[in-house]
């Protein structure tokens, strides 16, 4: 993992912040301890640290409202550059809610309402003015489902830098499918069948088309909404293998039920519970050493 | 009568296994047992009154005829069939020559008092087959049998009974339109029928009459429809994709709320009055508008035709591809968007190609209506069968031919008549392909994203 020794040294830092942070905890848990729901009435704070140390995104103060129900609650969070944000929970606790907020996504949905501050690089991206075309080009997402269109492989994968004029020609536009195509491992299992429809490739080759099709726009970010969690053990393996390999161009954002997949692609990890983000730390001390009880039952596995 | 053999059917059922307590050794709900024997009473019945209904008339007929003297016999077929209408108008007290009705009195008592005791002996039968339903099922009313299977393969039986009728109804018509048109085959060929370039179907009654011959080539006709459903779909196809495309992907909820239901009203408008929109409206509007720019357009044009009759098609054309466009998972819209696409461009590179199959099928569906619309185009498209492609001519159609040769007193055995026929089939056959390849597209679209 490539972020580990960064990690180690992060690790020494942040010792002081964990000492404050830990007062309350202490007080907190017990209380939660009672009535694990009864966190979402409480005033609450982030355990952690939510800040990276070379962000790409910012977000502070993020509140999503559908309709009346509130989705997330006051979440901050940075994602660093070149490094895997893991965002962890029980279902329904928002963190696909919290990457859609990245690129906008949750435009699409009517009744969302996002608000806080969001920045890509230090640009709001959340108010009005923000032109979300070119947003979502700089901020990728891979969802849950492999979702190739009915096209050819060579199509989906040209797609987006058609949309964006990255080509001038033909075999500008050959080479950026191939490098994508390359990228996302899929180049030898699918060069000879490029003129062939993306929906007839396997699941876990799907996946991979899916990823080829957002890095060939060349994003910054790259959001990841549980990829793996349709396709088997080998074709995760594989894309697990990819993420750690992407992470070294990207900054990634991906949401996981599995708790393994956490620990072996991120190098920070964010436990969010009912719309809360209750903790984020560094991988390792999520898993080794929670500073919440909320994260701690979660991870070993007593609830979610 | 069946309603008392469910009753008694079911408090036998009770009976047979001692009251109600132990119900439960039945095999079936007591009330199964009822619904068994209530159609053993009342279906052997329903059959023969069915039977009897479609054979005593022919029956009686022939004991009156067998009992009429020879002299009022012995003539013709029709003359008989003649002969048998004065009877049963006498026998229920309508005005017959009165001449006649001396000579048929006897017949027509005799045929009143035979319809009299035929009502009675089917009664009588009704009773008694009710009865003896009832009893055979009582017989068989036992805790182990097994009631609740038989009872639905009653309801089976009328299912299967229900749905085969409008097969066999489809089959009918086919049928008859085919007879006659083989029939008009004969006096007229195939060839020139199909490929003739003339069309005026005016045959003389008397053989010495002047324009007897009469020319049966249906290719103006065909020419016509073909013109006319073209600048339906013209009219039709951008208009309804549109309204389709805008309602599924921007209209918010509010704004589809409102437009929905008034295009289903637009569906909903009869034909008829579509058709005098056209011709009273329509037509004269393009007539003006034609003049004044220096334009010769007939008073009944296919443009005018063809206009409203896009119109009528819009909401057909609208709610398949609608359909079609919201079977198009949300993932190829959200992949499309997480791109950076815009709507249009996700509707267009997208949208649209996925669902194109689906639209190909729904505008072939939307051919066939227009193809087979006929009230629009007897008002508003004329009479004449010029074959031309100016839209501002008057043309015709297949199915207006088939209401000008069919309306008035015809007689049914001239080529006039039966080109009715052959027409009918001709567009028979191409609204059935295109509605089976159609349904075929549609289908097969369906299943990809199942």
């Amino acid at each position: 993992m490539s972020g580990s020794q960064t990690a180690e040294a992060v690790d020494l830092a942040e010792e002081e912040q964990l000492d404050n942070s830990r007062a309350p905890r202490m007080d907190q848990s017990q209380a939660v301890a009672e009535d694990f729901q009864s966190v979402a009435q409480e005033e609450y704070e982030t355990h952690g640290t939510v800040t990276a140390e070379d962000p790409v995104m910012t977000v502070r103060d993020c509140n999503v409202f559908y309709g009346d129900a509130q989705a997330l609650f006051d979440v901050n969070l940075d994602i660093g550059r070149n490094q895997v944000v893991a965002l962890i929970g029980p279902s329904g606790c928002g963190k696909s809610t919290f990457i859609r907020c990245l690129n906008r996504m949750n435009d699409t949905i009517d009744t969302a309402v996002v608000t806080g501050d969001i920045r890509l690089y230090g640009e709001d991206i959340n108010s009005k003015s923000t032109d979300v075309v070119l947003l979502r080009a700089r901020v990728g997402m891979v969802f849950q489902k492999p979702n190739p269109f009915p096209k050819s492989i060579f199509e989906n994968v040209a797609y987006g830098p058609r949309l964006h004029g990255l080509a001038s020609n033909r075999a500008e536009l050959d080479e950026i499918v191939e490098t994508s195509l390359r990228r996302a491992g899929l180049w030898e299992e699918a060069k000879d069948r490029l003129d062939q429809p993306g929906t007839g490739l396997s699941g876990g080759q799907q996946q991979r088309l899916c990823i080829a099709r957002t890095i060939a726009v060349n994003p910054e970010v790259i959001l990841m909404d549980e990829p793996c969690s349709a396709l088997d053990p080998i074709a995760t393996a594989r894309i697990e293998d990819l993420i750690d390999e992407l992470s070294e161009n990207y900054a990634i954002a991906i949401v996981t039920h599995s708790m393994q997949q956490a620990a072996r692609v991120s190098q920070r990890t964010a436990y969010f519970h009912l719309g809360k983000l209750i903790e984020v730390d560094e991988t390792n001390r999520i898993f080794t050493n929670p500073g919440h009880k909320l994260t701690e039952d979660y991870v070993t596995g007593r609830f979610g | 009568m069946a309603v008392a053999s469910f009753v008694l059917g079911r408090r036998r059922s009770i009976a047979t296994v001692g009251g109600y307590s132990s119900i439960r050794s039945l095999h079936s709900l007591p009330k199964y047992y009822g619904y068994y024997a209530a159609i053993w009473c009342g279906l052997p019945g329903l059959l023969l009154v069915a039977a009897w209904l479609s054979l005593s008339d022919s029956v009686i007929t022939g004991r009156v005829v067998a009992s009429l003297p020879e002299a009022l016999r012995g003539s013709s077929d029709a003359q008989l069939g003649l002969l048998v209408n004065d009877i049963k108008n006498l026998a229920a007290g309508q005005f017959v020559n009165p001449n006649r009705a001396v000579e048929l009195g006897a017949a027509a008592e005799l045929y009143n008092s035979l319809q009299a005791s035929a009502r009675w002996i089917l009664s009588g039968l009704i009773v008694a087959l009710g009865l003896a339903g009832f009893l055979y099922s009582a017989t068989r009313l036992q805790p182990d049998f097994r009631a609740r299977n038989k009872v639905e393969t009653v309801i089976k039986a009328a299912l299967v009974v229900a749905s085969t009728i409008a097969i066999f109804t489809t089959v009918g018509i086919l049928l008859s339109v085919l007879f006659e048109a083989l029939r008009f085959f004969q006096k007229i060929s195939f060839t020139e029928f199909l490929f003739g370039l003339t069309w005026s179907p005016q045959t003389a009654l008397r053989a010495d009459q002047v324009g007897s011959s009469g020319a049966f080539g249906a290719i103006p006709l065909f020419a016509g429809t073909l013109l006319i459903s073209g600048i339906a779909m013209f009219v039709a196809l951008p208009i309804g994709l549109m309204t389709a495309v805008y309602l599924t992907e921007y209209a918010s909820p509010r704004i589809r709320a409102v437009i929905k239901p008034v295009l289903e009203i637009l569906a909903g408008i009869p034909t008829v009055v579509y058709g005098f929109f056209a011709a009273l409206t329509v037509a004269p509007l393009l007539r003006d508008l034609g003049t004044s720019l220096g334009l010769e357009v007939a008073s009944e044009s296919a443009l005018g035709a063809g206009l409203v009759m896009g119109v009528m098609i819009i909401p057909f054309v609208s709610s398949l591809t609608d359909d079609v466009i919201n079977a198009v998972p949300q993932a190829m819209r959200d992949g499309s968007y997480a791109l950076g696409a815009t709507k249009s461009e996700t509707v267009k590179r997208v949208i649209l190609p996925a669902a194109l199959p689906g639209i190909v099928g729904g505008a072939l569906l939307a051919v066939s209506r227009a193809i087979g619309e006929t009230m629009i185009v007897v008002m508003a498209a004329g009479l004449a069968a010029n074959l031309t492609v100016n839209p501002l001519q008057a043309v015709t159609t297949v199915t207006v031919q088939i209401v000008t040769l069919l309306v008035g007193d015809q007689e049914f055995d001239s080529a006039k008549t039966l080109a009715a026929f052959a027409l009918g089939l001709v567009l028979f056959v191409v609204t059935l392909i295109l509605n089976v390849f159609a349904l075929h597209v549609v289908r097969k679209y369906r299943e990809q994203y199942e």
